[in-house]
Formats: structure tokens, C-alpha cells, sequence
């Protein structure tokens, strides 16, 4: 064991003279190292006896190891799973795992034990040695790297040279292109920005589909709907249903504050709003009653259902979309049409697909602070 | 045993040796690895942590590819758990309830992959830190960082992906929330999410796409990287502290063969078989509770897993309004700006030590790990980054923090705004002071010793307590260490002063005005003298 003076990694000799130490503060008024304390020999080292006994704690350890990998062997077959039954589940689960667990765990312990009480304690010094080759190994990478361009001609024959690295830039390049049909050949913008919702769709309870009659909906309730007529087998179910989903509420008429333009879009106090929220899309489900206060579960943004669902906390920057609703002659639930803009989200083309015909602006947020 | 069996015993281990050795010069890396020295220091374990987890998610996670289906095909429910019987569901999530209630030692599994998952990155999370706090990714370990870092940025994405596989109610909801994240990327945003989840959300491309990032590409770069990172840490050799018989220029500890080899090797089926036991006896993400995803359904007070909370906490900080429009066009600043902050966050992160190189200048080797208060700048600029990311972390939680406390959970958010601008400036403001106090209690033990407790009674009368000058050995560890002051702004050779050299000349400034230098020999001379 030796202990070096307090110096640098000097290997390669006055390389490191030329090293820029920076802003550091170099002295020569430190202290010197003092070396190794006196190495301290363990328990074992000094009482057989002692030794003996880490020696019989080990082998304690691995034989518990064994032990415990045999019992997760016989686990799996004493506690089988049995149909139907949460509980036989729970126990095959723990009687394994602590099966396995002994297994693993005595071997580590025991291995553990064995290198601290055991195996050599002193400690072993290695020189370090600058982490770049020797000037000799640079030298000759130099030399080597030299040879290569001289007989390859690599630097001299720059035709071809320069030719090489165009097909070789240009090679993968057909690979990116072969990627482009992971996305559908359809107009991604024009596919989020329409719903299944149109003029006359009967608004139906989600998920058993059934149609929702106007007198249904008392004052205070909140309905989860989706179109009526999905078919829950279709391959875009779940697409359709990501874009339909719609929150109905019933308030007293008095408590709405409706806009001019949208006087006609709710039926006698019954409103219809996108459950996607406008934040990030997650479905926006949890409605205060006293409050008419909705809220996304998600960032907490907070819509108020008497202000056209302008956001008054959180997040989100604009009101969730207003689903037009009217009755049929048989006193169903209908929409008027589509949302008049896209639902979710906002998306950068966003604005090209609001429908102007048809959409009346609201009040983006209400600057009331409820904190 | 006679003699003769002992020999031949003996030669048959010696002669597979040789077998191999003439095949594969394998004794070549015998004697250049074999007793290569490991500097022992309990932090220094996170990183095996790290990398034994790592094994156990290997493990655990290729026994569930025997099992599970990453289709997206709706089928219904024909397993044991009844209160889910005839629900139609993917097949991905009915292959993921097979696996927990029809397969024996499944769930044990899902629950080892889990609980290994989250120890992998929280390990990773805490290695980073110690790294961070003792400057060992300063030169030539700078790389060693970088691709640290990467590994910590796949092994999120690893979780993120692995999350979304079983395709239950919580899982869906968290690619809906990526899919509204991506749709905020301005011109291409759209057609991103189009892309990425081929056509519309959720459709049924993305799990079976998922799958194979999670199971193939990333595990593939993640192990490269994770070889290229150990390459590098045999390569450049570990660090150690400061201590007695430990210079710049050796590494003292315990060689590979055999202490390290079986240390190294107990510790790995400690960490497993902790994980194995958390996994038999803690549920963890329990899908059959949630259902199989649908987009109406919401669940309020699920959490995200917890490496994922600092960005979802980072969406929940955003003021209302975010949002501009701009010659047609909508711009979602409350997505930009919380992705942006991360960005720039996540990039100071991977280049700090190539930042800390320029303010410093210093280009020699270090391989003395600092201790924290040692450089008070880089320990309080450390804790700044941590509360800031706690803020973020937290804010993730607001609801729940709410309704536990009985907070109106604005209040709680508007509390948390404010945390993420000021916390950190009074961290950084408090920890500096913090370090600056140790270092000269440090300087104080070494001029004056410590306090012995014996009291004496002078001539004079007065009680004074006797102090006992500290041995020079706990005197090296306390002294040997970098200090730096600040550069000056020199002209460069045009005889100008660069824009450059004058943030430079005030980050430095900034860095190390404030410095306490370790007591020099003659220091210690003097304060004798004064006695
Ligand atoms: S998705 Fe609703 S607040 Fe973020």
C-alpha cells in the first residue's frame, strides 16, 4: 500500500504542467497527506472462535435461501388459484413472493456477511492514471489516422470522397418516408374537427344508449350522454365516443345567464355541454350543484354552467363547447346540429374549423377569483 | 480425498481454464478487471440501485411478454374476476386481468415490474443528485453525465409507456392528456397526434405501438447506453472522498475479486428480494378496479406515477387564459409554456457540468468528490433545482392536498404559484448560508480543535473549555479540497473584453465571492502562536 503526496495524477509527466487550473487556488501551504491510519483488524480476524461463527451465520443465510426458493416451488402448487375466488389470488400471490424473497434475500445477506466478516478487510490502493493515452498511444493514433488518409486518399480524392458522404446522408432517408402511412391518408384536422352529433340526434343516456325525454331531466340532475344510436361493436366506438361525450344539466331557467345568440341553444334550463375539456381532453365529470360549477378532475380547471361554461379557475382557456339542444315532437332530447366548434383541446388549425354561420362567441374566463 | 483426486480435482477446473482461455484470451480481462479497486461510500450504492432494479423489471418484465397481448381489439370479459364478467374491454386489458387472476404468480410479477419500475427511476433520481452534490461529473466524467441523463429521460419514457400497456381507465386518461399536450404543438401538433396514435385518439394503433417501444426500442437503447455508462465508470475510475491515504491520484477501496464481486453480488439480491417482498405483500396499481378504458368515465384523486407528477403539476400551475390567437391560428400557451419551462429545466440539467467547466476554467481532473458545503454555489444552486421540481411534484397532488387538509384547492394552487417562483430563491439563499456556516465550523475545528468537554479553572479564576486539536488525519479530510476565486475579466489578445468573459467574470463572481478557502499549513502555525 503506498499513499501518494498530495499532487495531481502525474503519469505522463509534464503534460500536466501545461494543464489551466481556471480560477482555481492553487497553494503549496497545504497540508501533506497524512497516509493510512493503522489498518484495525475485525473480531474475526483476531478470535477464531468469533470466525467460526460468521462462518456458521452464512451458511445460516444460504441454507434459508434454499429454503425459502423450495417453499415458492411448493407455494405454487399448494395454493393454486381457483376460479373466481379474489381471496385464493391474494394467497398465492404472498406465499410465492415470500417464498421467492427468502430465496433471494438469504443469498444476499448471507453473501454480504460473508465479504464483511470474512473476506480481506484492508483496503487496497490503485494509482490513477490521466484519462487520455499516453503521448506515445496519441502520437501513434495520429500516425495511424495519417497512414489511412494517405493510402485511402480520403482528404486528396474529394470527388469521390464527397460523393461518399452525400449517399451515405441520403441512404436512410427513403426509410423516414416508408413511416408516413402509420398515420391515416385522411386529413387529421378535418377528423378531430367534426362529431357524430347532427341536426336531430337524439341525446341518449351513456352507457346503455337509451333516449332521454326533456321531462326526464329534473332540476339539479346531470346526465352522462352520448348520441343515440352508437353501436358499441364498431371499430371506432371509442373514437366517436371521444369526440360525441356531452354533460346535460337542468338549472332553474333564472340561474342562466344566456347570451343573445344563444338563447335558443338550451331547452328550459336544460344545457348541453362537451365533456372533453378544453385544457388537455380529459373528460370533464364532476358537477357541483349549488355552484353550477363544473370541474375537470384532471389540472381543476373550473367551468361555470350558468356563464355558457366559461373557465373561472385552472388551467383551461376556453369555455367548453355548447351542444344546441330543442325537443322533438315525441318530447326527446335533440341536438341542433353539430357543435359549432372543435370540441377538446385546442389545436393550432383550431380556428378554421369553428363554424362562423353558426357559432356565437362567449366570454372566454371570468376574471372572478374564487381564492 | 487422496492426493491424487485432489490433483485431479484440481486440474479440472484449471483445465476448462485453459480451454477457454486459448479460445477467448480471457485471461486477459481476468487480470486487467480482477482486482480493479471500488471506493466504498453508502452513496455510492444508489447507482447499483440503479442497476439492480433494472434486472429485476428485466426479469419480472419478460415473464409478462409470455402472457400478454397488446391488442387493441374489443372483446368481452371472459375471465375470473366476476365484476367484470361480458364488459366488453380490449384485449390488451383482458390479457393484463388474465395475468393478475388467472396466471399463478402474475400479479407477483406485474407487482415486481411495478414496484421495480418505480425504484428504478427514483434510484436514478437520487444517484443524479449524489453525483450532483460532490461534483463528480466534473472532468472527465462530463459524458458519464450526459448519458446518465439520458438513461434517466428512457427510463421515464420506459414507465410512461409501460404505464399506458394495460389499456385500463387510468391509463387511457393519461395518453388523452398526452394527446391534448401534443395537439398544443403549434403548425404540426395535429398531425402528430394523428400520426402517433394512427388516426384518431384513442383508435387502436397506440398500445400495440407502445409495446413495441417499451419491450424493443427503448429497452435496446437504454441497454446500450447503460454498457456505454459502466464502460466509462471502469474507464475513468470511480471517485472517492477526501481522506486520509486518498490522493488525486490513486483510488483506494476494495478490489472487484472477490470483496466488491461479493458485496456488489449480495446487494443485488438484497435489492431484488426487497422488491420481491414489497411485490408479495403491497398491491400496486390494481387495474381491475378502474375498468377498461373508456373516454366518458373520470376517476378524481388518481395519481399519475410519481416520476410523471412534476409535468403534470407543471400543466396544473398555469394561470387561466393561456391562449393566444394569431392571424388565425391558436397558439395554447398554458401547454407551451409548462413544456418550455421543463425543456429548459431538463437541458440546464444534461449541460451543467459543461457549464460549471466554463465559469471555473478549471481543466484538470477531478477525482475527489466534493463535499456539499465545500462548493456552497453548487450545493445551494442543487437545492434550488430540487425544491423547484418538488413545487412542480406537489402541485401534482393539489386536489388531493385539498380535500386532506380541507383546503379550497385554489388556494392550495395559488400558494403552490407562488412556491415555484420563491421557493427556490430562498432554498438557494438558505442553503448557501447553511454551507458557508459548516465550512467555517470546519475551519474553526481545524485552528482551534474541538470541544472536549473538560472544563478547567484558569489562575485567573475564570472556567474555560479545554480544546483538543483534531488529529491529522480527520485534519486532511477536513482541509483537502478546491477552492476557487473569482476570474478576472482579461482582454483577449485583440485587447478587448468579450461579452463572453464578462458573464463569465460575473458568474464566477457570483459563484465564488463569497468563498472560504481550507486552512493552510501557516494559518495553523499562527493560530498556535496566538494561544
Ligand atoms: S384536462 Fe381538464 S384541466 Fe387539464
Amino acid at each position: 500500500m503506498t499513499a501518494h503526496e498530495n499532487a495531481d495524477a502525474t503519469p505522463h509527466g509534464d503534460a500536466l504542467d501545461k494543464i489551466d487550473t481556471g480560477s482555481a487556488v492553487v497553494t503549496d501551504d497545504g497540508f501533506e497527506n497524512p497516509g493510512f491510519p493503522p489498518h484495525k483488524p475485525r473480531q474475526t480476524d483476531l478470535d477464531p472462535q468469533k470466525e467460526k461463527r460468521a462462518e456458521r451465520q452464512v451458511f445460516g443465510w444460504f441454507l434459508l435461501s434454499m429454503v425459502g426458493s423450495v417453499f415458492a416451488i411448493v407455494a405454487y402448487f399448494a395454493f393454486p388459484i381457483t376460479e373466481s375466488d379474489l381471496g385464493s389470488v391474494r394467497l398465492n400471490n404472498l406465499f410465492l413472493g415470500l417464498g421467492l424473497s427468502l430465496g433471494l434475500l438469504g443469498i444476499g445477506f448471507g453473501a454480504v456477511h460473508w465479504a464483511r466478516q470474512l473476506m480481506s478487510g484492508e483496503e487496497i490502493a490503485e494509482d490513477r492514471h490521466l484519462t487520455r493515452g499516453t503521448e506515445a498511444t496519441r502520437a501513434r493514433a495520429v500516425e495511424i489516422f495519417k497512414l489511412g488518409d494517405e493510402e485511402s486518399g480520403f482528404s486528396r480524392r474529394s470527388l469521390i470522397r464527397n460523393s461518399l458522404i452525400a449517399a451515405l446522408a441520403l441512404f436512410p432517408l427513403p426509410a423516414v418516408f416508408m413511416f408516413r402511412d402509420i398515420a391515416p391518408k385522411e386529413d387529421a384536422v378535418e377528423a378531430i374537427a367534426h362529431t357524430m352529433w347532427e341536426a336531430g340526434t337524439r341525446l341518449a343516456l351513456d352507457p346503455t344508449g337509451t333516449p332521454i325525454k326533456a321531462d326526464d331531466v329534473t332540476i339539479g340532475s346531470a346526465f352522462h350522454v352520448i348520441p343515440f344510436g352508437m353501436d358499441n361493436h364498431a371499430h371506432d366506438y371509442l373514437d366517436q365516443k371521444a369526440l360525441a361525450v356531452v354533460l346535460l344539466m337542468r338549472l332553474p331557467a333564472e340561474d342562466l345567464n344566456e347570451v343573445e345568440g344563444r338563447r335558443g341553444w338550451s331547452y328550459d334550463g336544460i344545457v348541453a355541454y362537451s365533456k372533453i375539456c378544453t385544457h388537455v381532453g380529459c373528460p370533464v365529470a364532476l358537477y357541483e350543484q349549488h355552484t353550477h360549477h363544473l370541474l375537470c378532475p384532471c389540472h381543476q380547471s373550473t367551468f361555470d354552467v350558468t356563464n355558457h361554461a366559461a373557465v373561472i379557475f385552472g388551467p383551461a382557456a376556453r369555455p367548453l363547447p355548447q351542444l344546441p339542444i330543442a325537443v322533438d315532437d315525441e318530447g326527446y332530447l335533440v341536438a341542433q346540429s353539430d357543435f359549432t366548434e372543435p370540441i377538446g383541446p385546442s389545436f393550432w388549425e383550431r380556428q378554421n374549423h369553428v363554424n362562423n354561420d353558426e357559432h356565437v362567441q362567449v366570454l372566454g374566463q371570468n376574471t372572478e377569483d374564487r381564492a | 480425498m487422496t492426493a491424487t483426486q485432489a490433483a485431479r480435482k484440481q486440474s479440472l477446473t484449471s483445465k476448462a481454464s485453459n480451454y477457454l482461455d486459448e479460445r477467448t484470451s480471457i485471461s486477459g480481462a481476468v487480470s486487467f478487471l480482477g482486482r480493479k479497486i471500488f471506493p466504498d461510500h453508502w452513496s455510492f450504492m444508489l447507482g447499483e440501485v440503479a442497476l439492480y432494479s433494472f434486472v429485476a423489471i428485466l426479469i419480472s418484465g419478460t415473464f409478462l411478454t409470455f402472457f400478454f397481448d397488446p391488442s387493441m381489439t374489443h372483446v368481452p370479459y371472459e375471465g375470473s374476476y366476476v365484476p367484470l364478467k361480458g364488459i366488453g374491454m380490449s384485449v390488451a386489458y383482458h390479457s393484463a386481468l388474465d395475468i393478475s387472476f388467472d396466471i399463478r404468480g402474475g400479479l407477483l410479477m406485474r407487482q415486481v415490474h411495478h414496484w421495480s419500475a418505480l425504484l428504478f427511476v427514483a434510484s436514478i433520481g437520487l444517484h443524479m443528485l449524489r453525483v450532483f452534490f460532490t461534483g463528480a461529473y466534473r472532468k472527465p466524467r462530463e459524458i458519464n453525465w450526459v448519458i446518465g441523463f439520458l438513461l434517466f429521460i428512457l427510463a421515464m419514457a420506459e414507465g410512461f409507456t409501460g404505464y399506458s400497456l394495460p389499456d385500463d381507465l387510468l391509463s387511457g386518461n393519461g395518453l388523452a392528456i398526452i394527446n391534448g399536450m401534443v395537439k398544443g404543438i403549434p403548425l404540426i401538433g395535429t398531425w402528430i397526434s394523428y400520426f402517433f396514435f394512427g388516426g384518431l385518439f384513442p383508435g387502436t394503433a397506440i398500445v400495440p405501438r407502445l409495446y413495441i417501444l417499451h419491450i424493443m426500442l427503448l429497452p435496446a437503447i437504454l441497454i446500450a447506453s447503460l454498457g456505454l455508462h459502466m464502460l466509462l465508470l471502469i474507464i475513468n475510475k470511480h471517485t472517492q472522498f477526501a481522506g486520509p491515504g486518498r490522493t488525486k491520484g490513486n483510488v483506494v477501496g476494495s478490489p472487484i475479486m472477490p470483496v466488491f464481486a461479493a458485496k456488489a453480488g449480495g446487494f443485488f439480491f438484497l435489492v431484488f428480494g426487497a422488491i420481491m417482498l414489497i411485490a408479495s405483500l403491497v398491491t400496486i396499481n390494481p387495474i381491475w378496479n378502474y375498468g377498461p378504458y373508456d373516454p366518458s368515465p373520470v376517476s378524481a384523486g388518481t395519481q399519475p406515477d410519481w416520476y410523471i407528477g412534476f409535468a403534470d403539476g407543471a400543466l396544473r400551475l398555469v394561470p387561466p387564459g393561456w391562449e393566444v390567437e394569431l392571424f388565425g391560428y391558436t397558439l395554447t400557451i398554458a401547454i407551451l409554456a409548462p413544456m418550455a419551462v421543463m425543456g429548459v429545466f431538463l437541458v440546464l440539467v444534461a449541460f451543467w457540468p459543461f457549464i460549471e467547466a466554463w465559469i471555473t476554467g478549471d481543466k484538470r481532473e477531478h477525482h475527489m468528490a466534493d463535499r456539499p458545503r465545500n462548493n456552497p454555489t453548487r450545493t445551494a444552486i442543487g437545492a434550488a433545482g430540487i425544491i423547484f421540481y418538488a413545487v412542480m411534484w406537489a402541485a401534482a397532488s393539489s386536489d388531493l392536498m385539498a380535500t386532506h387538509f380541507s383546503l379550497n384547492v385554489f388556494y392550495v394552487i395559488h400558494v403552490l404559484q407562488a412556491l415555484l417562483i420563491l421557493g427556490p430563491i430562498i432554498g438557494f439563499w438558505l442553503t448557501k448560508r447553511i454551507a458557508i456556516g459548516l465550512q467555517k465550523k470546519d475551519r474553526e475545528m481545524v485552528l482551534h480543535g474541538f470541544e472536549s468537554g473538560r472544563i478547567v479553572r484558569k489562575p485567573g479564576g475564570e472556567f474555560i473549555e479545554v480544546h483538543q486539536p483534531v488529529d491529522e488525519y480527520e485534519r486532511w479530510r477536513l482541509t483537502s479540497f478546491d477552492a476557487y476565486e473569482p476570474t478576472k475579466e482579461r482582454p483577449n489578445s485583440a485587447g478587448r473584453i468579450t461579452a463572453g468573459t464578462k458573464i463569465r467574470g460575473s458568474l464566477s463572481r457570483w459563484f465564488f465571492e463569497d468563498r472560504i478557502t481550507p486552512v493552510t499549513k501557516s494559518e495553523l502555525e499562527q493560530s498556535k502562536h496566538d494561544h
